[in-house]
């Protein structure tokens, strides 16, 4: 019987090109999973390093020098002048100290390390002048897994990872078809259209399952990253997620003539939610003015709705919003997608 | 049901922005024939034939197929009849079986998958993806999707063009086979043997128009002779003037091209040893002589000057 089910029949047909296409399987499980290996190694946690501090050299340099020469947390060099500001202009200190009354700091306050070295520097610098602690205070030290940069990566990962996959996997097998004059042979065929369109849906929703299984699992066996939320809520964002962007790579690929034009296309969309969906790093960063552009858009909602079930718990209910814009992406996609397809 | 027509058309026009490929085309393909369309690259046939299977839409002109209309029973057109196009490039990845199991699905009614594959003998090749299929085999993959629905008519768009002979001949059986089950094909060549060898009827198409309708015999038999002379003399010899040929018996027509000159006639005996004897009387010495049956081309030939191949 499905052997005559046209749906079935032109489902399978997606999956076998899948399955038999090397380099598609490389890209969608095992390139993912190199990069959380990578960054998860670059961005590793550990003890912060030492403040590098210069203190200028002149009267009272090296007893400033002695006497602080016991505080842990800075790095001190003795520098004449010149060499005190080269460095610090290329990175290599992070502040000068320029003894004297009063003493003076000189730092980029732009920058966050010399900031922070202006503030631990001052402090060592008060207590040899006498500074003393007005209240005693204790320090409780943790590493809170799901605190931790891998943390925040890995549903980033999953967001881009099913981003990029919708859009390679179902705008290139559409444009394919459409430059080897496939499309047209259909066409000339009694095969409804929406079963065409419906295949490269429920194809993706078959592989969608095995790809978050192993980055997802990967992550948890290999870093320890958290999963508080519910399975069943996390299926439901994923596949939300992977069939707004397969929607949004046909209509990327709704009337492209050759395979180069639907790239160049793809990149286009891709590109900026690369750097502004916080896959890498939170979309906080960008400017407020920017922000509502970013939250509406779809690859923001899919990362933001991932994180907060994996690493908060966060429920179905209060998922509404991303859902609601990752759901706006699908339905809108679909339909104009459907509407200026080009077939022939 | 023979005589009936399986599909008629009138005053087809098709423009592409400012060249007009369908110059007001009338045809008419009787149930059961194999009808040829036999024309240069360029020459319109492919536009025809997309209009006739529902893929363009023509900008002017009547179309029916099976006695229904496009536009308002495209579905039930679709489901009777079968299509290969001329450059369709199935996908590399799946195998024969596969992909002919993918076209029987879109059908209500048609043949077992393995039946047709036999048709076209691909059956040892089910199983094998059509990036490793030849040529041939993946045109006949081509047609085996086309039957796989049992239909009522079959469109072919120069099936043939690119292979070698023998894929030429076993993909020729596959269309008589067809035929003689009844089945009506429509088919678009710029082979006239191939016309004249599958053929019923044909329709010899130039600039989007019909230029000349028939059986292959009956078009030939219009050149007014069966027979054509060809021949080439040594290096810096003129042929004699048209004149002085067509007063040879039985010439018909005289044509001079490249240093090759060619004739028309209707009888081979009486002509040839005239045409020699006139080149001895000349002092003229040949350096290669050639006689065949009229033939398609010919008459091409003698309707536009030109040559099917490089029109």
């Amino acid at each position: 019987m499905l052997e005559r089910n046209p749906l079935v029949q032109l489902t399978l047909a997606r999956l076998r090109e899948f399955v038999r296409q090397p380099e598609t399987v490389f890209w969608v499980f095992a390139f993912p999973i190199l990069l959380a290996v990578a960054l998860g190694i670059a961005f590793r946690n550990r003890p912060p390093d030492r403040v590098r501090v210069a203190i200028q050299a002149g009267a009272g340099a090296d007893s400033l020098a002695a006497q602080l020469a016991g505080a842990k947390a800075l790095r001190l060099d003795v520098l004449d002048s010149a060499t005190a500001a080269a460095r610090l202009r290329t990175g290599r200190v992070a502040l000068i100290i320029v003894p004297g009354d009063p003493v003076v700091y000189r730092f980029d306050s732009t920058r966050t390390e010399s900031h922070v070295a202006r503030l631990v520097a001052d402090d060592e610098v008060q207590r040899v002048y006498g500074r003393r602690d007005a209240r005693a205070v204790r320090e409780v030290k943790i590493t809170e897994k799901g605190a931790r940069y891998i943390d925040f990566l890995l549903p980033g990962l999953l967001g881009m990872n099913l981003m990029g996959t919708g859009l390679w996997g179902v705008g290139f097998a559409v444009v394919s078809m459409r430059v080897r004059k496939l499309l047209k042979r259909l066409l000339a065929s009694p095969m409804r259209r929406s079963h065409l369109l419906l295949s490269f849906a429920l194809a993706r929703l078959a592989t969608v399952g095995l790809e978050v299984l192993a980055l997802v699992g990967f992550g948890m066996l290999v870093f320890g990253v958290p999963f508080r939320g519910s399975v069943v809520t996390f299926a439901v964002v994923a596949l939300t997620g992977a069939l707004t962007f397969s929607g949004i790579g046909l209509l990327v690929a709704s009337r492209a003539q050759t395979e180069e034009g639907v790239s160049g296309l793809m990149n286009v969309v891709m590109l900026p939610m690369y750097v502004l969906s916080g896959s890498f790093f939170s979309a906080a960063n960008f400017p407020d003015v920017m922000q509502p552009f970013i939250k509406a858009l779809p690859l923001t909602a899919l990362n933001d709705a991932l994180r907060a079930v994996m690493l908060d718990g966060t429920g179905l209910a209060a998922l509404a919003l991303p859902l609601a814009i990752l759901v706006a992406w699908m339905v809108a996609s679909f339909a104009v997608a459907l509407k200026i397809f080009r077939w022939l | 049901m023979t005589g009936t027509a399986a599909i008629r058309c009138q005053g087809l026009v098709k423009r592409y922005k400012d060249v007009v490929a369908v110059a007001g085309l009338d045809l008419e393909v009787r149930t059961g024939e194999c009808f040829g369309l036999l024309g240069p690259n360029g020459a319109g046939k492919t536009t025809t034939v997309e209009i006739l299977e529902g893929l363009l839409a023509p900008d002017e002109g009547d179309v029916e197929v099976l006695g229904m209309r496009w536009a308002t029973h495209d579905h039930a057109i679709r489901e009777r009849i079968g299509v290969q196009l001329q450059e369709t490039k199935l996908a590399d990845k799946l195998t024969v079986v596969e992909i002919v199991t993918l076209f029987r699905s879109f059908y209500r009614r048609g043949h077992a998958v393995d039946e047709v594959l036999d048709v076209v003998q691909l059956g040892e090749k089910r199983n094998t993806w059509v990036s490793k299929l030849s040529g041939g085999q993946r045109q006949r993959l081509a047609i085996a999707c086309a039957l796989v629905s049992d239909p009522d008519i079959l469109f072919l768009d120069e099936p043939t063009t690119g292979l070698d002979p023998q894929s030429r001949r076993q993909l020729w059986d596959v269309v008589a086979a067809f035929r003689a089950r009844g089945g009506t094909t429509v088919l678009t060549t710029h082979y006239m043997d191939e016309a004249e060898r599958l053929c019923d009827r044909v329709a010899v198409v130039d600039h989007g128009k019909t230029i000349a309708f028939g059986t292959p015999k009956e078009l030939i038999a219009s050149l007014g002779a069966e027979h054509v002379i060809e021949f080439a003399l040594g290096e810096g010899q003129a042929p004699p003037d048209d004149a002085a040929l067509l007063a040879l018996p039985g010439v018909r027509e005289v044509r001079a091209a490249a240093g090759r000159t060619t004739l028309t006639v209707e009888e081979l005996h009486r002509s040839l040893p005239a045409v020699i004897d006139e080149l001895e009387r000349r002092g003229l010495g040949m350096t290669e002589l050639v006689t065949h049956h009229a033939t398609l081309e010919d008459l091409f030939l003698h309707l536009t000057g030109r040559h099917l191949r490089d029109a």
